[in-house]
């Protein structure tokens, strides 16, 4: 018999006291009734150390920092404008060591979670693949106003399973010394959040 | 398959070498180790409660979680079938391995098929439990650890004392003594600031990320429905060895199965609050197979049963099961906090590890782990997914191998017990016996005890005083009044 039709009849045989149905009650919070936000969001990730700018204009000044930026190949040519550095775009896909020879990574995502303090990138529009934003030290990252969720919950319905999925909250950070919080180790050791309103919209 | 199989019990790193109070007596008298501990586990309790307290739905979320795995404990079979043909279909290799060997041999043969002599690993439970590193050492396959703590303890060749924090017995000053001796390029001038101690782990492990062509993971769930495995970390090492590598095993016991992809937003919730007392850990990665262009393009899961399916064939010890690692009850614990984990002698330490590790072994391989426990019930409280641990562990209690004589004495009782009348004979005998031994120890003592029983009962009384009977019952005390 092979390991899988043993294994299966084991734990067949081992139900063999045919435990009875199981409801599964759904009471928690399916969405959040708190006001703001965006506020909430933001509290988060500076409990994290990650560093939050308002509005879109912020990104001039933010990428005037770096020499070296990579990013993916679809990003919007208006987070870009004025930029005066190196620009690598990830077409052909950059090697990881290229990768490690870069100042910093520009994205967007796919939703945030405001509960948590939570990105999550989906290698959707602007978020180019998984490498892209693991390998750079600085993760500058856009999120739209619009994109922000208030609980975990309201998060999954708006994920596809079948993308590969990155949750970030906050920059890599470490507890196993003493159980002291050590941001930096092998992700990126920045993280800076640009919130932006959704084109269309006024203000940020 | 007209004769049904016996569920079987697991091989590998999860049985006590020694009892546990022998194993747990070193680390007992150990002051720098129990300073260590009581420092970590008092830091992170208060860490779990403060971030578990601002959840208004913690209860509501822990009830729906303990019902989504006793529904995946019902139906374990049908989904592990409807995980494989999802996994498949996104084009992942799924194995199947009915003990710790035959997963290990496995993993080594996928990994020469890569054509690789050394692999990249993220923390994983279920890869120490079938003793992994050993088996590809054994093979000639260098396996490297990239969490910190794990690197701490494999750089001290040391084993782990914890499921959530391995390396949680030593202070930073011993960890830099370690990194000092054993990491190559470590500075010459390296401090035991926590910050310098995790740059010296990023720049000694930069490379090996960068050039790995295997990786070897754990997974904390696994999703029928669609096929993905999520694994949850802080580092970034996980996301290094899960993304850059070309090839990617996984080796995941077969309980961690989670029906639909929605039941994530349970767990998602429960686990980092209860294990780390955060909110949400840094990173979390899903994969769902392969996909072109990104991440590893030869992707294998090692679905393990070790003694999963012994554990899910007892009624009352199944839900032990249903655990998602978080370590919640180990901080907590009163015995942890004084032995350790290495005195549990499994990979499971704690409360946990004590109503797993019997199971998974059969209980008399592993029949001290029930008693190390004052069934204070703190562990329950915590458990995010309800684990009753202190009911299972007075149900393995039972099932263990007793003494001839102490299973007699105990035959015995139950019968004078039983009866109200044999009860009050019994109790009024014991005064009689017991009368004027009372009356001497009280006037030389001032108390009703005895210090020391003799052989056998003497191990009761090592760490006890025996109360000796009243002069009087209540009864007739009440009688008299």
């Amino acid at each position: 018999m092979s390991a899988r039709d043993e294994i299966l009849a084991r734990l067949r045989t081992a139900l063999a006291d045919s435990p009875p149905p199981v409801q599964v009650p759904r009471g928690y919070r399916r969405v959040d009734d708190r006001p703001d936000l965006i506020a909430a969001l933001v509290d988060r990730l500076e409990d994290y150390r990650a560093v939050v700018h308002h509005g879109i204009g912020a990104l001039p000044r933010l990428l005037g920092e770096v020499d070296r930026l990579a990013v993916p190949t679809d990003v919007p040519a208006d987070w870009l404008a004025g930029y005066a550095g190196q620009l690598h775009r990830d077409a052909p896909p950059l090697s990881p060591a290229a990768l490690d020879d870069l100042d910093a990574v520009l994205t967007g995502c796919a939703v945030a979670v405001a509960d948590t303090g939570t990105i999550i990138l989906d290698a959707g529009p602007a978020q180019g693949r998984r490498a892209l934003t693991l390998v750079p030290d600085r993760h500058i990252c856009v999120v739209r106003t619009d994109q922000v969720v208030g609980l975990l919950p309201e998060a999954f319905t708006r994920l596809d399973p079948r993308a590969p999925l990155t949750w970030i909250s906050g920059p890599s950070a470490t507890s196993d010394i003493e159980l002291n919080r050590v941001e930096g180790v092998h992700g990126p050791r920045r993280l800076e959040v640009v919130l932006i309103s959704p084109p269309g919209s006024s203000g940020a | 398959m007209s004769h049904p199989v016996a569920p079987a019990t697991g091989s590998g790193r999860i049985r006590t070498p020694l009892p546990f109070p022998t194993a747990a007596k070193p680390a007992v008298a150990d002051t720098q180790l129990r300073a260590n501990l009581h420092r970590a586990t008092r830091t992170i309790r208060a860490k779990r409660a403060r971030v578990v307290d601002e959840v208004p739905d913690w209860e509501a979320l822990r009830d729906a979680g303990s019902a989504i795995k006793a529904d995946v404990q019902r139906r374990l079979p049908e989904l592990l079938e409807q995980f494989e043909a999802s996994a498949t279909a996104a084009g992942a290799t799924v194995h199947w391995a009915r003990d710790a060997a035959e997963a290990c041999r496995i993993v080594v043969a996928l990994t020469r098929a890569a054509g690789a002599d050394e692999v990249v690993k993220v923390k994983s439970m279920a890869t120490q439990e079938i003793e992994l590193n050993e088996a590809l050492e054994a093979a000639g396959i260098a396996a490297y650890e990239t969490d910190l703590a794990e690197l701490i303890v494999q750089l001290g060749e040391d084993t782990p004392s914890h499921i959530l924090v391995p390396a949680i017995h030593y202070n930073r000053a011993q960890i830099r003594e370690i990194f000092q001796r054993r990491m190559s390029d470590a500075p010459a001038d390296l401090s035991d600031e926590p910050a310098a101690l995790a740059e010296a782990a990023r720049v000694h492990l930069r490379r090996r990320f960068l050039s790995a062509r295997v990786a070897v993971s754990g997974a904390n769930f696994a999703v029928a429905d669609t096929g993905t495995l999520v694994v949850v970390e802080s580092e970034g090492n996980g996301r290094m060895c899960l993304t850059l590598p070309e090839t990617l095993i996984s080796v995941v016991g077969v309980e961690k199965l989670l029906p639909t992809f929605t039941d994530l937003e349970v767990f998602l919730q429960l686990l980092p609050r209860s294990s780390t007392g955060e909110r949400m850990n840094p990173y979390t990665s899903m994969w769902t197979g392969v996909t072109p262009g990104d991440g590893p393009q030869d992707v294998h899961v090692v679905l393990v049963d070790n003694g999963r399916s012994a554990v899910l064939a007892d009624p009352v010890g199944r839900p032990a099961l249903s655990c998602i690692r978080c370590s919640a009850c180990l901080n907590v614990c009163p015995v942890y906090e004084r032995a350790g984990g290495h005195a549990y002698g499994s990979v499971y330490p704690g409360p946990i590890g004590a109503i797993l590790s019997p199971q998974l072994t059969g209980v008399a391989d592993n029949a001290s782990l029930p008693y190390a426990s004052t069934l204070c019930g703190a562990c329950y409280d915590v458990c995010p997914v309800k684990i009753n641990i202190p009911e299972i562990l007075v149900h393995l209690r039972q099932q263990a191998p007793h003494p001839p004589a102490e299973r007699a004495t105990m035959r015995v009782l139950s019968w004078v017990m039983r009866s109200p009348r044999r009860w009050a004979v019994a109790l009024r005998l014991a005064r009689a016996g017991a009368g004027p031994l009372g009356a001497y120890r009280e006037r030389r003592t001032g108390a009703r005890t005895l210090r020391r029983l003799p052989w056998p009962a003497s191990a009761w009384t090592r760490s006890r005083d025996l109360p000796l009977p009243a002069p009087q019952t209540f009864r007739e005390w009440w009688g008299k009044q």
